[in-house]
């Protein structure tokens, strides 16, 4: 068994087949992490370079971790301390890098696009870590991986994927996986971060009331707002949207039922969540980023490349 | 195609080797049982029963064992993990890695590897159920054999196990 692609550029391109063997393989990556040494050498003498065109904390120190678990050499690339700040294009960077030998990158830019634009002109296999407002597959996959953890299986689960729909690649990678894995979602935020035709696109549930989306799901996973991508005004303030969007403990005191509250981080405390929501009971937030290192490891094993 | 094992013959290696390792093992307090993922797991399973029937103790300590990402033809081809159980320490234990053949003696390579990564062992032995005594390409050997064949690097030797495949032999192709 493998998977049916070389890159990972979203999950729109992934088969419910290779979700289930990249779970899978990350459940077992998962029990090398808490064995006494953490590290196994599967992909010794495989080079791996992080290519971040934007920032990041926890992708990318998650993604060097899981290179270092599976014994890989690993080279980082900030697009601000390099050439590409002299005006060095994006095929020559990594053509450049590759002729120093590396197999396989992992990038993250602010176009989306750039990764699918580097597999079509590059040998290397292209793990792609965030690619502007389209796709977050690792994101997807160690969010999907967290939800089976807590409940079980992801067939008929309530997922309502809460706040700046629009701007979020999470989401889209989020809805992508769950769709083919059985799940029902929902979109919930204000109007104008919800993309217009997103329900037909999609078949997602659409709903502007976050107490009734909170009430309808068995998970929410509430995004972050991203104001660095908004080149106009969405709403009016970060504090009406909190009045207005944002979780709050009281909100899930009222419901009837436990709900589990997931967020991909940065968080933007007191604005799409609340601090007491977010260090509270009903909160996986850590658990999803110590099981991005085990999903990245599964990510990374399994497109490590083969000579024959 | 050759017999190696019938299901008889299959059966009473199995018994022997229970025996043997008993003999070196006494008490089985200080010695625990790894079999390796995924095929060595039919052999281990079926000993560490014979075991629990000739001393009456069911507390054997039985672990199992993927080597999968401790292999070193990561480049040649992909394969799939099985799980790692190892419920209890490995520390200043006696070992005992069951796997169903030994050829090469890479995948031995590979278990002792992953085996280490657990803790340090006081001893670690090998039982296999064949040994293709030629084309050894490390240097390994086993304590504890089935039966040892002559084989060239064309052949392949199939274990087949009735949980799996329907019936238990050992043949030569």
């Amino acid at each position: 068994m493998k998977l049916s692609t070389s890159h990972l550029l979203g999950i729109k391109d992934l088969t419910k087949e290779d979700i289930e063997l990249i779970l899978s393989t990350a459940q077992q990556f998962k029990d090398v992490l808490q064995r006494p040494v953490k590290k196994v050498p599967s992909l010794r003498d495989i080079t791996i370079v992080n290519l971040f065109y934007e920032n990041s904390t926890r992708t990318r120190m998650s993604f060097e971790l899981a290179e270092r678990r599976l014994s890989a050499d690993t080279l980082n690339f900030a697009a601000s301390t390099s050439s590409a700040a002299k005006g060095e294009t994006l095929l020559d960077t990594v053509n450049n890098i590759l002729s120093m030998k590396v197999d396989m990158v992992v990038m993250r830019h602010s176009a989306s696009g750039a990764p699918h634009f580097l597999a079509k002109h590059i040998p290397a296999a292209i793990i792609n870590a965030g690619d502007g407002i389209n796709e977050h597959p690792t994101q997807g996959l160690l969010d999907a991986f967290s939800m089976i953890e807590k409940k079980g299986s992801l067939e008929g689960l309530k997922v309502a994927i809460i706040g700046d729909i629009m701007h979020s690649r999470v989401a889209q990678s989020n809805i992508y996986l769950l769709n083919k894995m059985g799940a029902e979602i929902m979109v919930a935020g204000p109007p104008t971060l919800i993309p217009k035709y997103i329900k037909e696109a999609h078949g997602v549930r659409v709903e502007y009331d976050v107490m009734k989306a909170l009430e309808w799901c068995d998970v929410a996973n509430v995004l972050r707002i991203q104001l660095e991508r908004q080149n106009q005004p969405l709403f009016s303030s970060l504090r009406e949207y909190n009045l207005a969007y944002g979780i709050k403990r009281s909100m899930l005191d009222k419901l009837k039922k436990e709900i589990v509250i997931m967020h991909p981080g940065p968080i933007n405390r007191g604005v799409e969540l609340d601090s007491d929501v977010a260090d509270g009971p009903h909160s996986i937030i850590l658990n999803q980023v110590e099981n991005g290192v085990a999903v990245r490891m599964a990510a990374l094993y399994l497109l490590s490349p083969k000579s024959n | 195609m050759k017999s190696i094992l019938t299901e008889q013959q299959v059966s009473l290696s199995i018994k022997r080797l229970a025996h043997e390792i008993l003999e070196n093992h006494l008490h089985l307090d200080n010695t625990v049982l790894i079999g390796v993922q995924p095929r060595g797991i039919y052999v281990s399973d079926k000993i560490v029963n014979e075991l629990k029937q000739l001393t009456s103790i069911d507390k054997i300590k039985y672990g199992k064992l993927d080597i999968t990402f401790y292999r070193d033809d990561v480049r040649k081809e992909l394969k799939i993990a099985n799980a790692t159980d190892i419920p209890f320490s490995i520390e200043n234990k006696h070992v005992v890695i069951i796997d169903d053949v030994l050829w090469t003696g890479r995948t031995t390579r590979a278990a002792l590897d992953a085996l280490l990564d657990f803790g340090r062992p006081a001893t670690v032995e090998l039982c296999v159920l064949i040994d293709r005594r030629f084309n050894r390409e490390l240097p390994i050997h086993a304590d504890y054999v089935g039966r040892t064949i002559d084989t060239f690097p064309s052949q392949k030797v199939l274990v087949h196990w009735k949980e799996k495949d329907g019936r238990d032999d050992v043949v030569l192709v």
